[in-house]
């Protein structure tokens, strides 16, 4: 399997994963170790920096990357500075922004978004910005200095699939950065589906955390995503044998 | 334009004659729809949808953990006075009651608040009588200021205030705000709220859109339930959350189902909301509101509210007290109401966690 890297770190699974939602703090390191998962969200309003008992992040294996998320901010000011407390906490480099002020359907704000990804990327953050896909907001995204793009599948734990099929395909052909299918991934066909139209890689919360065995459901994701990349990856090499392919297939009309 | 014209409408609604035409087809239908109209949930609010609890409440868990994960969250009241000026015939804090009034000084609230805060409860509401002249916004803003250096969250159960006043209190960092219309009945309304600026209904209707208005990021309402008729105050309260959830995409709106306890002031209550209708009204409210919080205080006692984590209800009270200065052991003030439920925090969350649900302490943070 070739590697996803994302500001300039290599990790071997496309899948990447959620804490919220569990019945159970104690279930995320099983699952995490079933789906091998390497990286993994989280919301920095839910995290009692003072307290260690509760503290998430004593749940989350060393080797695994934090993935901190402004959950909660409604405009690329509070988004800074919740990325801000998120590092200085120890939380590491890695930023998902999330900036919603419609609590009514979830729709990321990707003018605020864009905002708040520039001043991040600007001091040294590794930028994963969630938006609503949309080729010029993506661009815009790339530009402020975004290191990958999280365009939503469908509205926050939803489950309802690829519903925006058509807007991220258009994102994945014309973006060139990792294009990662993060909300609404409900089943590991769903997660499968993303990875073929040429994700980079996936997000996947509720589904996993709400499953009766999350440890059986993070497994099954990975399945799928691995089986989703493998299918693009072997499409992306028959392609690239015809365009270089050595004698033209047509070569014969000439021949003579 | 406000709820208000939505209250108005309802008055010509012939609501025997739908009661009595409604089918168990048309209600086992409205279980199953993803998007309930209000007829729905109107459906899922009639005595006939109690043959369809057991359907309802499978839905709405599946709902809720699709939602929210198995999760409750915890929050303690604390009062910080209990002079008021209103004469509310059901409440415990009326002014004509002679009861023993108390009103903390801020040192005092300093001291409420470390203990408060020693139980690990991270969201804390602030709860006052109105006292013109006593109450002032002023003394809430500097109460408030002190908490936030306890507490990651402060909600307020406070008199209605102007926009502007909520816009002040959400800057110094207060995170929403409790406000119930106890009954949507104006004619109700007008009868058990005898004097006092609380007698004035439209002023309490418009007060969660102006809260809305100001920014605060979370608002919570509810009816009493106890005051006026079971069904039309259940609907009404539910269809003003869609109101405000469809107008204001700002602000979270989550509901609670206070129900009027005995001891409140002598009141006898005409409409009593027995445990199934509550469990049906919460279910409805599920349903028809996917993603409004839910919230049950100490009014109940421990076994129906441990009964009740599943069917959709997202938030707790725990460890509550509703005396004022009752948690540092002050001198004892008459509390607003008897507590039901009175378990340790502590206790709460084993109760919480036995039943497979995790307990949310801290679940956001106003950094200001």
């Amino acid at each position: 399997m070739d590697k996803l890297i994302l500001g300039g770190v290599e990790f071997k699974s496309r899948l990447l994963t959620g804490t919220g939602k569990f019945s159970s703090k104690d279930e995320i390191p099983k699952m995490l170790e079933a789906s091998q998962s390497q990286i993994i969200t989280m919301a920095l309003r839910r995290v009692n920096l003072n307290n260690s008992d509760e503290n998430i992040l004593n749940y989350i294996p060393k080797d695994i990357t934090l993935l901190p998320n402004t959950s909660g901010a409604r405009n690329a000011e509070e988004a800074i500075k919740i990325a801000r407390i998120a590092r200085a906490a120890g939380c590491g480099d890695f930023i998902k922004i999330e900036v919603i002020n419609d609590m009514k359907y979830l729709m990321p704000d990707n003018a605020e978004t864009i905002k708040a990804t520039k001043v991040l990327a600007g001091e040294g953050f590794i930028v994963l910005p969630y938006m609503t896909p949309d080729l010029i907001a993506g661009q815009r995204l790339k530009e402020a200095g975004a290191a990958a793009v999280m365009p939503l599948g469908s509205p926050i734990g939803s489950n309802r699939g690829i519903e925006t099929k058509a807007m991220i395909e258009i994102m994945i052909e014309n973006i060139d950065l990792p294009i990662i299918v993060d909300a609404g991934i409900g089943k590991p066909s769903q997660a499968a589906e993303a990875m073929e139209m040429g994700a980079a890689a996936v997000l996947v919360n509720t589904a996993i955390a709400c499953s009766p065995n999350p440890a059986e459901m993070g497994e099954a994701f990975a399945l799928a995503v691995k089986a989703g990349r493998m299918a693009y990856k072997a499409r992306m090499a028959e392609e690239s044998r015809y365009a270089n392919a050595s004698s033209p297939l047509t070569g014969f009309l000439h021949n003579n | 334009m406000s709820f208000y014209k939505e209250v108005e409408k309802f008055k010509d609604f012939d609501m025997e004659k739908y009661m009595d035409e409604l089918t168990h087809e048309e209600i086992k239908r409205s279980i199953k729809k993803d998007k309930l109209t209000k007829f729905d949930f109107l459906n899922l609010l009639s005595p006939k949808a109690k043959d369809h609890l057991e359907e309802m409440a499978k839905e709405a868990q599946r709902r809720s953990v699709q939602q929210f994960g198995k999760i409750i969250s915890l929050y303690i009241p604390m009062y910080i006075s209990n002079y008021c000026t209103n004469e509310c015939t059901y409440c415990g804090f009326n002014k004509n009651n002679k009861i023993d009034r108390k009103h903390l000084k801020l040192n005092e609230i300093q001291a409420e608040a470390i203990e408060i805060a020693k139980t690990g409860i991270r969201h804390i509401l602030l709860l006052t009588g109105e006292a013109e002249g006593l109450v002032g916004v002023d003394y809430i803003e500097d109460a408030v200021k002190i908490l936030k250096k306890h507490f990651d969250s402060v909600v307020v159960e406070i008199y209605p205030l102007e926009t502007e006043e909520y816009r002040r209190l959400g800057n110094i960092g207060v995170d929403g705000l409790t406000i119930y219309q106890e009954v949507y009945d104006e004619k109700i309304y007008k009868s058990v709220h005898l004097g006092g600026k609380k007698s004035d209904y439209m002023w309490r209707l418009e007060t969660p859109e102006r809260g809305a208005k100001a920014g605060l990021r979370s608002i919570n309402i509810g009816t009493l339930f106890g005051l006026g008729d079971l069904v039309e105050e259940a609907y009404l309260s539910g269809l003003h959350a869609e109101y405000l959830t469809d107008k204001y995409l700002n602000s979270e709106f989550s509901i609670s189902l206070p129900r009027i306890n005995e001891a409140e002031g002598g009141y006898k209550s005409k409409y009593i909301l027995d445990d199934a209708s509550f469990v049906q009204f919460v279910l409805a409210y599920r349903l028809f509101l996917p993603k409004a919080g839910i919230n049950i205080s100490t009014r109940e006692v421990a076994e129906f509210r441990d009964n009740l984590i599943g069917l959709g209800v997202t938030k707790f009270s725990a460890g509550s007290k509703t005396n004022v200065g009752a948690y540092s052991d002050m001198e004892k003030s008459t509390p607003q109401f008897e507590i039901s439920d009175n378990r340790s925090v502590e206790e709460t969350e084993s109760a919480i966690r036995e039943r497979g649900y995790q307990v949310v302490h801290k679940d956001w943070e106003l950094i200001v």
